[in-house]
């Protein structure tokens, strides 16, 4: 890898070689390197439309020689699909939707206002983001049976609607936004929330977009939620559902589960188009490494 | 709380009527809506954090099943814990685990933050995007992926190393290999995210002081190790800590790649916690393993907290 660091700093004195063939040697490198991390995204790309004679065939191939779409026909037979598509995005959606919201008003406060016992609120909230939520995984699981919540959306969205990474995250970019913006606006009389809402929020679109994206992924990817709040088939997501696929002797269709797979990650991927830049000017403008 | 006041002296406090703290600690309509805006996050903090937190800690004394009378046992679940040998198989996976995952996955995202950053390579922005791919594909359906690439019959992967004479065999069902295999998935998986946080901190390098190096005479090496590695040192702390947490709490690429297998080769402790809770309903237990895991990753982060000189969330 050293190389590959090393190749685009040589000094501007070096020969035609280092100068021209150089970067060419390292774009070809960093091409390779890419080449290789896609392979997987490939491999769910292409089996996703091979039929099913291929996709076990050897020897194996990466393009189909034959295009088809039946395993995507086959995901919405052997899956209620269509179901954990849309669960997937009411979970998903939900969780973002409220997470932001609940972390950005407490985030305004901790930020923009002094109270007594901000600080200390501030470090309990820091702290908790070193607790690995597996280990409140049964008492929480409890609570939301005795609330009755199981195989519900209020049992799967609620105990996510808020986080002290999303708050700590917020409140550092809250931060470095100037504060004569609301106090201008205090001394025309606006209320707390008026600024929040006014002043504030809307100069704080791309942290809300990048947290908002950091949440939507990680709830529309993660397994082990929805695999213990949902027993219910009906109620899982695409990512749980997935994992039902593989047969009782172990036998995967690996052609079916990588169409599903592909349909699971077109959301996202058309998401990050759109925001890539933004996502890595967020991360840098809110002092978050 | 009142000593907190004397040590935020370098930042600005309004007055009263501008939401700064009056000498009484602010009139009655405006505690009022301090507290409205934090009453949202905060239920939600203490309902699904803070009172889990505690009752997982009753929970580990008591023979919880989810069924029945608790009765309290006392320290049996720990000790359970630190004597069954499948358990302290468990803790020495997630030990091997995380030595293994942490290091490989930022060395690598920080070797290809560097190269995404350096202005040589042409089409910058494009390999970025491509990079970050990895990162938005779930883990459950990358091991899948995975599994498919790597399958000794079908396999692509399998396939194309037999042909340069790698014979890899049956890496999953491999107890020695199906650890490394696990790894290499989730670093394969997780990379593009500390990739992205490292290209921000590298970003935040003034240039002038690569030139004043250069003007000093410095290889690119003595830059790499004089101006880059310092300067990223917050950086680099954040990104180990996370990662170690992740490292730690790993799950869904072992459920779907291995299921803990092969000979629980690669059963860590939250695929344990996962089982004992959820599959043989032992929450008692569960809960007493997850608070060693609770404690460790606390530990953890707390000498990689100060072996890096300065707290994460300073990090700015």
């Amino acid at each position: 890898m050293t190389t590959l660091d090393t190749a685009p700093v040589r000094r501007r004195t070096a020969s035609a070689f280092s100068a021209k063939i150089g970067p060419s040697l390292f774009f070809l490198a960093m091409l390779v390197v890419t080449l290789i991390v896609l392979l997987p995204v490939f491999i769910i790309a292409f089996t996703a439309f091979k039929p099913i004679a291929e996709v076990n065939a050897f020897p194996p191939s990466l393009v189909p020689t034959e295009w088809t779409f039946d395993n995507f026909t086959r995901i919405f037979t052997d899956l209620p699909f269509a179901r954990l598509i849309l669960n997937s995005f009411v979970f998903a959606g939900g969780v973002t939707v409220l997470a932001l919201a609940f972390d950005s008003l407490a985030a305004y406060v901790l930020a923009r206002i002094d109270f007594r016992g901000s600080r200390l609120l501030l470090i309990v909230i820091v702290a908790s983001l070193m607790i690995p939520f597996q280990a409140t995984l049964i008492p929480i699981y409890q609570l939301v049976a005795d609330l009755g919540w199981v195989n519900t959306f209020w049992g799967l969205i609620i105990p996510r609607a808020a986080d002290a990474f999303g708050i700590f995250f917020l409140r550092q970019f809250f931060l470095s936004l100037p504060r004569d913006l609301d106090n201008a606006a205090r001394i025309d009389g606006a209320s707390e929330f008026r600024i929040f809402r006014s002043v504030v929020l809307p100069n704080a679109v791309p942290a809300l977009l990048t947290l908002g994206i950091y949440i939507f992924v990680n709830n529309w990817n993660d397994l082990l939620w929805p695999l213990v709040f949902t027993t219910d088939q009906e109620m899982g997501t695409i990512t749980s559902g997935l994992t039902l696929l593989t047969g009782p002797s172990g036998i995967v269709p690996y052609g079916v589960m990588m169409a599903g797979s592909l349909i699971a990650v077109i959301p996202l991927a058309v998401m990050f188009l759109f925001v890539q830049r933004r996502f890595i000017e967020s991360v840098a403008s809110t002092g978050l490494k | 709380m009142t000593t907190t006041t004397d040590r935020r002296t370098v930042r600005y406090r309004p007055p009263a009527q501008l939401g700064g703290r009056g000498p009484l600690g602010g009139s009655a309509r405006r505690r009022l809506t301090i507290i409205a805006f934090l009453v949202p996050a905060l239920t939600i903090l203490a309902l699904f954090v803070f009172w889990p937190m505690a009752s997982a800690l009753r929970l580990s004394f008591t023979d919880a099943s989810g069924f029945g009378r608790e009765e309290f046992i006392g320290f049996a679940n720990y000790v359970e814990v630190f004597t069954d040998p499948n358990i302290v198989r468990a803790m020495g996976n997630t030990v091997l685990y995380t030595v293994l995952f942490t290091p490989l996955s930022v060395i690598l995202a920080l070797a290809l933050a560097l190269a995404l950053n350096s202005p040589r390579l042409p089409l910058r922005g494009v390999f970025r995007t491509w990079l970050f791919l990895p990162f938005i594909v779930s883990l459950a359906v990358a091991a899948f992926a995975w599994q498919y690439l790597l399958d000794p019959q079908v396999g692509l992967l399998n396939f194309w190393l037999r042909g340069l004479g790698i014979q890899l065999g049956n890496v999953l069902q491999d107890p020695v290999l199906a650890m490394p295999t696990v790894v290499f998935v989730a670093v394969w998986k997780s990379f593009a995210f500390y990739m992205i946080v490292f290209l921000a901190g590298l970003q935040d390098i003034p240039s002038s002081l690569y030139e004043a190096a250069k003007m000093d005479g410095a290889g690119p090496l003595s830059r790499f190790t004089n101006v880059t590695l310092p300067l990223l040192g917050n950086t680099t702390g954040f990104v180990l800590i996370i990662a170690t947490i992740a490292a730690l709490q790993a799950f869904d690429q072992i459920y779907v790649l291995t299921g803990g297998g092969p000979y629980r080769s690669t059963q860590t402790v939250v695929m344990q916690i996962y089982q004992s809770g959820f599959k043989d309903l032992d929450l008692g237990f569960a809960s007493a393993l997850s608070y060693v895991l609770l404690v460790a990753t606390l530990v953890l982060s707390l000498v990689q907290f100060f072996l890096t000189g300065r707290k994460a969330k300073d990090a700015h």
